[in-house]
């Protein structure tokens, strides 16, 4: 049987705990660099595009794409198969890793337009499919 | 300076498939002994220790106590299952710097007998992982499996493609007597296995076993002194593009482009004066990848490039003449039996695997998730 409370969930540190605590209030939030003004994730202390330590935290369109996934069926503790595990590239230039949710695991494509579908308990920010 | 500037002088496996209740120690001393036994050396020669464990935090101070060595050049680095390529560079660069001038790599593992192999991970996930961890998907080969996923989406590639590489590999593996696995398999078998994490098969997946091997490597002046004939390290590269799957830039372009080309630069040699390419098959889709960054193919055509057995025995692309890490062995790590077997290959000892008339080798390994990858090129006189 599955054991949901073995179920691995997130441990924030100084950097990383305002993601978390936006996504514990339903906002997908990204980082911002002031001097490049390009996006970062995951959350850093420093700009990987241009050293600079001057970054923004800011409200993310939570649109995306999806950049590849699989279908896992050989479950790790705490979860029960199968399920989709995605790559998400969102309209602001990152890639992040995501569950999907409301969708056909056999039904997927690479390309097809997501959007944030913040849920669960620890909240997590899933993604599903939308009309782009 | 004209030539290489070192050798590999003697390679071992210890045993290997499932050993307990030997211990990792114990294994990467017993394939110590023997690489350096097959050189005519003792510990006592050694001034250099390489070594990278999964356990240890400073496996090259375990190993050196362990066999008595008092090295006056150390190096634990880590870059995964591609470390030990690493090492081989790292080593040929310490030698020609004057900083030693006889090194030992060694590895070891029994993770298969201590059950120590977890897909994923339990509690509070701190760092980078805390972003994927908390998803489910098995690492590492939930990694391997979205780039293959990405790969098919963008040319094609298919799951009898990737089956290719696990039935060539397990030809090969049939002529190895060490090989874990040798009754040959079929396209069908490997699409008939269980699904792990789409596309990828359990025979599209590396074995889960124990062993350990060692590599002595001398400088070239020593080299030809010694018990077996030099196995000339001609070039080597490594790079790495991320730790996270979700941060590697290109899913379908591995940091061998960069290893493999400063590899063949630094040897002098084109793709077709590779005799033999041991290539770390971690899963199916590796081989395929790699094959592209490394140059044999271009971009989007390593599936079509492996159908009809072409790198099984009698194709024209001899390729993980061991079994690999598909068939052979796999102890966490594998990417010092690339070494081990292209200098047996180039040496001519490979018996019933024998690639005939190998003389130059390219090993290429791949660590993490993707993440890294070092290039090895060897060649006998």
């Amino acid at each position: 049987m599955t054991d949901a409370t073995q179920r691995p969930y997130p441990q924030p540190d100084d950097v990383t705990q305002p993601f978390w605590d936006g996504i514990s209030e339903g906002r997908l939030r990204l980082q911002r660099c002031g001097r490049c003004g390009r996006h970062v994730f995951y959350p850093r202390a420093v700009c990987p595009h241009c050293s600079s330590a001057d970054l923004e935290w800011v409200d993310a369109s939570g649109r995306g794409s999806l950049y590849s996934f699989s279908v896992v069926h050989r479950a790790p503790p705490g979860f029960e198969a199968p399920y989709a595990v995605a790559l998400v590239d969102l309209a602001e230039g990152v890639r992040m890793m995501a569950g999907l949710v409301d969708v056909a695991i056999d039904q997927l494509e690479v390309g097809q337009a997501l959007e944030v579908a913040i849920q669960g308990d620890p909240a997590l920010p899933y993604f599903r499919p939308s009309p782009g | 300076m004209t030539g290489p500037v070192a050798a590999i002088a003697g390679v071992a496996e210890s045993d290997l498939g499932i050993v307990a209740p030997k211990t990792a120690l114990q294994l990467q001393a017993e394939a110590a002994r023997e690489a350096l036994a097959e050189a005519g050396l003792t510990f006592a020669d050694v001034d250099a220790v390489f070594c990278a464990g999964r356990d240890e935090v400073s496996p090259s101070l375990l190993l050196a106590e362990y066999l008595g060595i008092t090295p006056r050049y150390s190096d634990s680095t880590n870059i995964g299952g591609a470390s030990f390529l690493a090492h081989a560079a790292h080593a040929a660069a310490a030698i020609e710097a004057g900083l030693c001038e006889v090194a030992l790599i060694a590895y070891g593992s029994t993770q298969r007998s201590l059950r120590a192999r977890s897909l994923g991970g339990t509690g509070a996930i701190p760092g980078p992982a805390q972003f994927e961890t908390v998803w489910g998907l098995p690492l590492p080969v939930g990694g391997y499996a979205m780039a293959a996923t990405r790969h098919g989406h963008l040319y094609g590639t298919t799951a009898e493609q990737l089956a290719e590489v696990a039935v060539a590999t397990r030809a090969w593996a049939g002529l190895n007597p060490k090989a874990y696995y040798r009754d040959p398999i079929t396209i069908d078998d490997v699409l008939g296995s269980t699904m792990i994490a789409t596309p990828l098969h359990l025979l599209d997946c590396c074995l889960v076993t124990d062993g350990g091997g060692a590599v002595v490597i001398v400088r070239a002046d020593r080299a030809r002194d010694l018990a077996k004939p030099p196995v000339w390290l001609l070039g080597h590269g490594h790079s790495h593009s991320h730790l996270t799957i979700a941060n590697m830039p290109d899913l379908t372009t591995t940091s061998a482009a960069l290893s493999g080309a400063a590899a063949m630069e630094m040897a002098g040699v084109t793709h077709d004066e590779i005799d033999v390419a041991q290539i770390y098959d971690s899963f199916t889709i590796t081989v395929l990848l790699s094959l592209e960054a490394l140059g044999f193919c271009g971009p989007g055509e390593s599936g079509p490039f492996v159908e009809g057995g072409r790198t099984a025995p009698g194709g024209d692309f001899p390729m993980n003449t061991n079994g690999g890490g598909l068939s052979y062995c796999h102890p966490g790590m594998y990417g010092i039996f690339t070494l081990i077997e292209a200098t047996r290959q180039v040496r001519g000892e490979c018996g019933d695997r024998q690639v005939e008339g190998a003389r130059i080798a390219l090993c290429n390994g791949t660590g993490g998730v993707l993440s890294s990858a070092a290039t090895v090129v060897l060649a006998r006189d």
